[in-house]
């Protein structure tokens, strides 16, 4: 890419919010229903009906705005913003406008050197789903659902502070991080819970003014962000040095192609015609409400992160991982209360075999077949010496095969490390006599060789030796 | 038995006493309408069996010692209020197959207390007229000269309270459509504080101005009927919770030292004078009961009708959105694509003046415009409101004319909105500002009804009561009866 090219990005994320209901009426968000039948007489837009808000969805927004230093404003309004489409049943969407709910927050994403970068967020605002076009299986006409109708959402708009299709997934994942820690967003991106529209545009470097932008919308996948944002910023930039113009436009990322495509053009936009909804009175709370907000917020990400660098004594990027989502740090500290083994060793098997293992098996760490008490317990062999790491690995598949505790396994299957010197010396010295040749040129001087004698001893132990002894005792019987 | 003519309180009292039962009632005034109603083209669904079943239910509750604030009194319900299993139209092509699948909470609480509804009562359409000539299923006659118009939008429920095919009815108003239809035909009409009643089920045309109220012949029935309605509904976030004072008790109280305010700009230029003097009339009643009468002044009173007309198609825009032929209501045949489904079925279910509003609303909303309309309408409202609010520091209540005329001639005024909108001068200022309001018959003219217009203090509507019943205790214009009907 692109020498002489500044990528200017900002992202509106749509985050479905976990409520039991819907934002203004009382029928079920669960997903995956029939189609329409979680679609009340609210929900479906009828003469008569009124929207009443779902409170939940004010605690939840201010929870998140709370926890990106922002603004959460006492007073915020609904508005309509008004478009004819078969999935939206009233022919207005109800939005917060021109007073959102959350204003001025900001985080820190790490840019490509290292550094913390910040990234500001505008606004935050909550408003309703619209329903589901569906096209396939049906013959010459589209179907409606509007089970997802009135879903609350809270879209995160960010200032265009980001400069990278990397620095964009790195803000995403920073959002989708911190919207599961609070609990206020299954973040399930499959299911559409967790989607973004990206503004793109490029300007030579040094200029102060932004170029045209292009909007891609929906895109509900990390890779899809990055893919895309990528392609879009090529195809500028390759129209522009051709001598043409990027025009301001919606488009659509095609992943099958790995391409995106013009949707609509500015003229063809649609004029919404905001005006605050008769409907709903604006939503009034006070300092004292928002301060109680702030008094249950959980500890969040990156305060975790710098507490298990801080009293873990963790490798930054462990900890980075570890606190990457809830249940894993949950584990992690979990796992670390429960054994004397240092904290970096359990960060090192729940970042590697652990982690290895929930992959391979599809699994989220919440289920894990072993648990932290477990994880913990086979550590503790590894710190007081009853097994080697090597063979911690072996004990680890078995308790992951559902064959007990480690103490279980290593009783049963004989494990224990051998720490008996006279027993160890005995091998030693089988192994001393038996290869004369390997002994002599040691003693030559070519020390590298002791590795040789280290794993004819382990494979006569079958692993069990204790490496640090047998390395000693070798050393001292061969130089004797 | 002249069952018909009776008040509310007075046929309550005759099936307290057994004189008669809800059944006979009903059936009484179910032939009157089945006698009458070609006549008028008041009801555009009469729902007998209904009525009639919901009548011995009345009457076994009441044998059961079980009868509600309104057992087994009949009313009609406005064509706007969605009624369970009855066609709702809201007087529109658009909704002529409707119907509804709920109850409006105002119908739920009515049948609660014990009403009969007999049938549903035509109106402009969408409520978006003065004349309820925008109906489409044709107009309303004035039961006082069945040539003119019997005003609007709730034509249908007032021409139907003066006929006598039943004691009370529901109304909305959203700018005068109870109160200016209650003067036209001799009857009582009140409009609540905005958000005293629930909106829910009622459907929209202007949601902060929109507001359910009754007609009836009486201020003790008004206060009786608006009683049941009236309370907090949590379907409705707009809806007050408060709640609503003991009406019937409030009529009992003395005017003595009421202080009313005459608003001088109600009687410049533009009022019919007889109409005037049978005001000043009905203010120099009121005075002589004891109340003090004050003159106010309104500095921007003037501009009501033209911020009216700007917030009101507004909203108006946006509430109709949702009758797109997709989910109920009309729907056009054989659509080519999306498009022509959508501007087919609008464009034959709704009537023009629907589709004017319809128009300007989207017109003052768009990009370039707001500012200029809607935000200055916005602010201009407030300072209607301020007006309202200065004056009530002075006085209890602001008394004047409801409409500038009485009952015009039928198609008069169809090709002329202008002066239409005109009809709603005096009204439209409470709903501007969410105060409640009332008209009061107080004589005629040229044998023609002209209504005594009460606005109350926010939350005050027992002042308008009071004060109406006072005013009806002394008179009894109320009680006159077109000839027709008698």
């Amino acid at each position: 890419m692109s020498a002489g090219w500044e990528v200017v990005i900002g992202l509106e994320i749509h985050t479905q919010l976990a409520t039991k209901s819907k934002i203004f009426s009382a029928a079920s968000t669960a997903y995956g229903a029939e189609p329409n039948t979680q679609a009340c007489l609210v929900d479906l837009g009828y003469p008569g009906v009124l929207p009443v808000l779902n409170k939940e969805v004010v605690h939840m927004a201010a929870m998140f705005g709370l926890s990106v230093n922002a603004t959460v404003a006492q007073r915020s309004v609904f508005a309509r913003k008004n478009y004819f489409y078969p999935d939206l049943p009233k022919g207005y969407q109800i939005s917060q406008f021109e007073l959102p709910i959350v204003e001025h927050g900001e985080l820190f994403i790490t840019d490509a050197d290292g550094n913390d970068k910040r990234i500001g967020i505008t606004r935050a605002h909550l408003e309703e789903d619209a329903g589901k076009s569906i096209h396939e299986g049906l013959d010459k006409s589209s179907g409606i659902d509007l089970n997802r109708a009135g879903t609350p959402l809270l879209e995160i708009v960010s200032e265009p502070d980001i400069r990278s299709a990397k620095e964009a997934v790195a803000y995403m994942r920073k959002i989708h991080t911190i919207v599961r820690y609070l609990g206020i967003s299954d973040g399930n991106m499959q299911e559409g819970s967790f989607r973004c529209d990206a503004n793109v545009s490029v300007r030579p470097k040094g200029q102060e003014e932004f170029g045209t932008r292009a909007e891609i919308k929906n895109l509900n996948s990390f890779r899809f962000v990055e893919k895309a944002i990528n392609f879009e910023v090529e195809r500028q930039i390759e129209l522009i040095e051709d001598g043409g113009e990027v025009v301001q436009e919606t488009r659509l990322y095609d992943s099958d192609r790995d391409e995106t495509r013009a949707m609509r053009s500015k003229e063809e936009a649609n004029d919404y015609r905001y005006f605050p909804d008769p409907d709903l009175l604006p939503v009034e709370i006070t300092a004292e409400y928002i301060e109680s907000v702030r008094g249950q917020l959980p500890e969040l990400p990156d305060a975790k992160q710098q507490r298990f660098v801080a009293d873990y004594e963790l490798k930054k990027d462990d900890a980075a991982i570890l606190t990457s989502s809830r249940p894993a740090a949950d584990y992690f500290e979990a796992a670390a209360a429960a054994t004397d083994a240092k904290a970096q060793l359990v960060a090192n098997w729940v970042v590697g075999d652990l982690s290895g293992a929930l992959n391979k098996d599809g699994l989220d760490i919440a289920d894990s077949k072993i648990s932290a008490v477990d994880l913990a317990g086979l550590l503790t062999r590894i710190h007081d010496n009853t097994i080697s790491g090597k063979i911690a690995k072996q004990v680890f598949e078995a308790m992951w095969d559902g064959e007990g505790s480690a103490d279980d396994v290593i009783e049963a299957k004989g494990l224990k490390q051998i720490t008996d010197t006279s027993a160890i010396e005995a091998v030693v010295d089988k192994v001393i006599e038996a290869n004369p040749g390997q002994v002599a040129e040691y003693k030559a001087g070519k020390d590298k060789l002791i590795g040789f004698f280290v794993g004819k001893v382990m494979q006569e132990t079958r692993g069990k030796a204790n490496p640090g002894q047998v390395n000693q005792i070798l050393k001292a019987k061969l130089s004797g | 038995m002249d069952l018909h003519t009776k008040t509310m309180t007075e046929l309550s009292a005759g099936l307290d006493s057994g004189e008669y039962t809800s059944v006979e009632l009903t059936q009484t005034l179910l032939d009157r309408i089945a006698a009458h109603n070609d006549t008028l083209n008041a009801l555009l669904t009469v729902t007998g069996e209904q009525a009639l079943a919901a009548a011995a239910r009345a009457d076994a509750d009441r044998a059961a010692g079980k009868a509600g604030a309104l057992n087994g009194l009949p009313i009609i319900h406005k064509d706007i209020f969605c009624t369970r299993g009855v066609r709702t139209t809201c007087g529109s092509k658009m909704l002529d197959n409707f119907i509804s699948p709920y109850d409006a909470t105002i119908v739920e609480r009515l049948a609660d207390a014990g009403a009969v509804v007999l049938g549903k009562a035509n109106m402009d359409e969408f409520a978006m007229g003065s004349s309820n000539e925008t109906s489409y299923f044709g107009p309303v006659n004035n039961p006082w000269d069945l040539e003119r118009s019997p005003g609007g939008s709730s034509g249908g429920s007032a021409a139907a309270v003066a006929a006598r095919f039943a004691p009370g009815a529901t109304a909305t108003d959203t700018g005068g459509s109870i109160r200016q239809p209650a003067a036209l035909t001799g009857t009582v009409g009140i409009k609540p504080t905005y958000g005293r009643v629930s909106r829910y089920g009622m459907i929209a045309f202007a949601s902060s101005l929109d507001q359910a109220g009754v007609i009836t012949r009486s201020a003790e029935d008004a206060a009786r009927l608006l009683g049941v309605m009236a309370g907090f509904d949590e379907r409705d976030s707009t809806c007050i919770d408060k709640p609503a004072p003991d009406y019937a008790a409030a009529l009992g109280e003395s005017i003595k030292g009421l202080k009313i305010g005459i608003v001088r700009q109600h009687f410049d230029e533009g009022l019919d004078a007889d109409c005037g003097a049978r005001v000043k009339d009905a203010i120099a009643v009121i005075e002589s009961l004891g109340a003090t009468a004050i003159e106010v002044d309104m500095p921007n009173i003037d501009y009501s009708v033209p911020t009216y007309y700007v917030v009101a198609p507004a909203e108006c825009s946006s509430n109709l959105s949702r009758f797109d032929g997709v989910r109920f209501g009309h729907r056009a045949e054989n659509a080519e694509d999306l498009f022509d489904l959508y501007c087919r079925s609008r464009g034959e279910g709704f009537g023009d003046e629907v589709k004017r509003r319809i128009m300007t609303g989207t017109y003052v909303l768009s990009a370039g415009y707001y500012d200029a309309y809607y935000l200055k309408a916005q602010q201009v409202r407030h300072l209607i409101a301020d007006d309202f609010k200065k004056a009530f520091e002075e006085v209890d209540v602001i008394a004047g004319p409801t409409a500038p005329t009485t009952a015009f001639k039928l198609g008069d005024m169809v090709d002329d909105p202008i002066t239409m909108y005109l009809n709603d001068i005096y009204t439209i200022g409470a709903n501007l500002g969410g105060f409640p309001a009332m008209s009061v018959p107080c004589g005629f003219v040229n044998d023609l009804p002209v209504g005594l217009h009460l606005v109350g203090h926010h939350f005050d509507e027992s002042a308008l009561l009071r004060c109406a019943h006072a005013y009806q205790q002394a008179t009894d214009w109320h009680t006159a009866c077109p000839e027709v009907f008698k």
